[in-house]
């Protein structure tokens, strides 16, 4: 008996070693020399002044604005990805459906980029239809439609599947039995189906919200630089100035803020 | 178990596969260590051909990578990773890295086609007697403006962009010595200024410009000049003599509060495994017509005044991309300001950036 206990016991050690490792090398080592790299000045030296310096209005403004554009773009892939993702459970072929939605995230982000410069340019598709319906040229790129319509069509696939998954794992027999009991379709879809896809939607959030915190790339190429993110400055402070100190301390404030969310939105057992 | 198992074997051997044909195609490719040269650059600043034509004359096997700053460059080199052998910096940069030891010497006695160099360019400050580095292009910063979709109009200097009609016809490039040099110049201050009142007047100066400004982009804007997306652009001078090859209502100016002078150069840099190969390589690109070749296709102004015997003389002859040693007096070389300044100009940068509509 005792034998055979402690070879699951050391078994069960066995496995936990890439687990371990993995976490330890790629997960906690980075974040703590991150933290470490945060408090030292540009001349390299013991300071606080990055700290002190992310509290003055520019970082700030910065951060707010990060998160005002993280939001919005949670907040419409939400939008358009609850009824899409409704509608995809009731299709015949909805494996066929989600993987059309999920295709295009196999492209490479910059050369999704780079086509959408193409159609939001002065003589681009978008402007010719807006021409031939009468409205005539708008200036659509580099401006914050341009780039939250971007964004959210990048990140659109990732609030589709876990609501998809929360919606095709629900028991249909609970909508009948809600139908039997003589509640309107409203009553069931916010007293039963929402409260059921709740963690699709919840996984959802977060993994857009996230990075939609942290996205640089596009606020270049989409926005013309005319939206700043956190992202912006990290990677403006690691390549460019080469203060990685500052770099790193508005990576801590990020990764904070990422562990608040998580928190946050978090599946805590009771309630619901 | 049994599955998990031979999924995990079956991976360890397609991944075992492959590495083994990687290293089979290297090889047969010539790629040994010993024979390897590693060139970091530009993207886009280099003709192609002339790698091949290396490669066929020497034997030696090319990698060339490409990056997109100059500060981006040196932190990979700082480093160390990848054993580069050639990189290309910028003037104060090479300042920069020669004082913190990032560079090998030269060995002029391996460069011969060094003499064809242009006296003007040979023994500049940042690296006297040309201990570190050779030149490769130089150039300057200025205006490409689209005179037809101006209705005409003439740019000739730094305030004429503050000009009320432009509304959103400006692009800038991503990068803060140039944009907070343009504020500074238009100002009529250095654009090596370090004063903080006058980088706080040049900023100023800058977010009044907002209005005018499509937007701030990087590389990408040689593309979206060429659409027509704006009228006006911040550039380095290649990259306007480039895109007016390709539409004649383009014009180039140096405007005449002042602008930038600059030199690109080959360096050695420490991470290098193959310091022989890259003096060759350095000899090949000096050699006069190879010169000429890669400054056509580059259309940056080259050093070598034998090769501008091997190119058009209307291209030679261009003193908007070709300024006389009187022009160019009135133009100042970036110099080397320091992390500490740097980081400053880059901090109002960002602010600028920040700053709406």
């Amino acid at each position: 008996m005792m034998g055979k206990v402690m070879k699951n016991r050391i078994s069960r050690n066995i496995y936990f070693i890439p687990y371990v490792l993995w976490i330890s090398l790629f997960v906690i080592a980075p974040i703590l020399l991150i933290l470490y790299y945060s408090f030292f000045d540009i001349e390299g030296n013991l300071s606080l002044i990055n700290y002190q310096k992310f509290f003055t209005p520019v970082y700030l403004k910065m951060t707010l604005s990060s998160f005002w554009y993280a939001f919005l773009i949670t907040g419409i892939s939400l939008l358009v990805a609850y009824p899409t993702a409704y509608l995809l459970t009731k299709t015949k072929h909805k494996q066929l459906w989600l993987l059309l939605i999920i295709v295009p995230s196999w492209i490479n982000l910059l050369l999704k980029a780079y086509a959408f410069i193409g159609i939001f340019g002065t003589y681009g598709v978008a402007n010719g239809f807006l021409e031939a319906v009468g409205i005539g040229k708008q200036q659509i790129l580099f401006t914050d439609f341009s780039f939250i319509f971007v964004s959210v069509y990048i990140f659109i696939p990732f609030m589709i599947l876990p609501i998809f998954n929360a919606l095709d794992e629900m028991n249909p027999t609970l909508l009948d039995a809600a139908n039997d009991l003589g509640a309107s379709r409203w009553m069931t879809f916010r007293r039963v189906i929402f409260p059921l896809t709740l963690d699709g939607v919840k996984t959802g959030c977060q993994v857009v919200f996230i990075p939609a915190l942290s996205l640089f790339m596009l606020t270049r190429l989409i926005a013309g630089n005319r939206v700043i993110t956190l992202g912006t400055a990290i990677e403006q402070h690691f390549l460019v100035t080469q203060d990685w100190g500052m770099g790193s301390t508005i990576a801590v404030f990020l990764i904070i803020i990422m562990f608040l969310i998580m928190f946050v939105t978090g599946n805590r057992k009771q309630g619901v | 178990m049994k599955r998990l198992l031979q999924m995990f074997l079956l991976i360890s051997l397609v991944s075992a596969l492959l590495l083994y044909a990687i290293s089979r195609l290297n090889s047969a490719q010539g790629f040994t260590s010993s024979n390897t040269l590693t060139i970091y650059n530009w993207g886009d600043y280099i003709d192609t051909d002339l790698i091949e034509r290396f490669e066929e004359e020497t034997g030696i096997k090319v990698i060339y990578e490409t990056f997109d700053s100059n500060e981006a460059m040196m932190t990979k080199i700082e480093q160390g990773g990848t054993t580069y052998d050639i990189a290309i910096p910028s003037e104060y940069m090479i300042d920069k890295m020669r004082q913190e030891d990032l560079l090998v010497p030269l060995d002029h006695s391996k460069l011969p086609n060094l003499k064809n160099i242009d006296e003007r360019f040979i023994d500049l400050p940042f690296d006297p007697e040309n201990k570190y580095s050779v030149p490769y292009f130089w150039g300057t910063v200025g205006i490409v403006y689209n005179s037809k979709m101006l209705g005409g109009k003439e740019i000739t200097a730094w305030a004429d962009l503050w000009d009320k009609d432009l509304k959103n016809e400006i692009l800038l490039t991503d990068g803060a010595r140039e944009v907070m040099g343009m504020g500074l110049n238009s100002l009529n201050y250095s654009l090596n200024d370090t004063d903080e009142e006058h980088l706080q007047e040049a900023k100023t100066k800058l977010d009044a410009l907002t209005p005018n400004i499509k937007a701030i982009v990087g590389d990408e804007s040689r593309m979206l000049l060429e659409a027509q997306e704006a009228a006006i652009g911040l550039v380095w001078s290649g990259v306007a003599s480039e895109i007016m090859a390709e539409n004649e209502d383009l014009e180039y100016v140096v405007p005449k509060e002042g602008s930038n002078l600059w030199f690109d150069n080959m360096v050695i840099p420490k991470t290098t495994k193959n310091v022989d190969a890259a003096h060759q390589f350095i000899n090949f690109m000096l050699d006069p017509k190879v010169a000429a070749q890669n400054a056509e296709y580059v259309s940056y102004s080259t050093p070598n005044k034998e090769a501008l015997k091997y190119m058009p003389e209307e291209v030679v002859k261009d003193e908007r991309f070709y300024p006389s040693p009187e022009l160019t007096k009135k133009l100042e070389v970036y110099e080397n300001l320091g992390k500490k300044n740097l980081a400053r100009y880059n901090e109002l940068f960002l602010e600028f950036k920040m700053h709406r509509k």
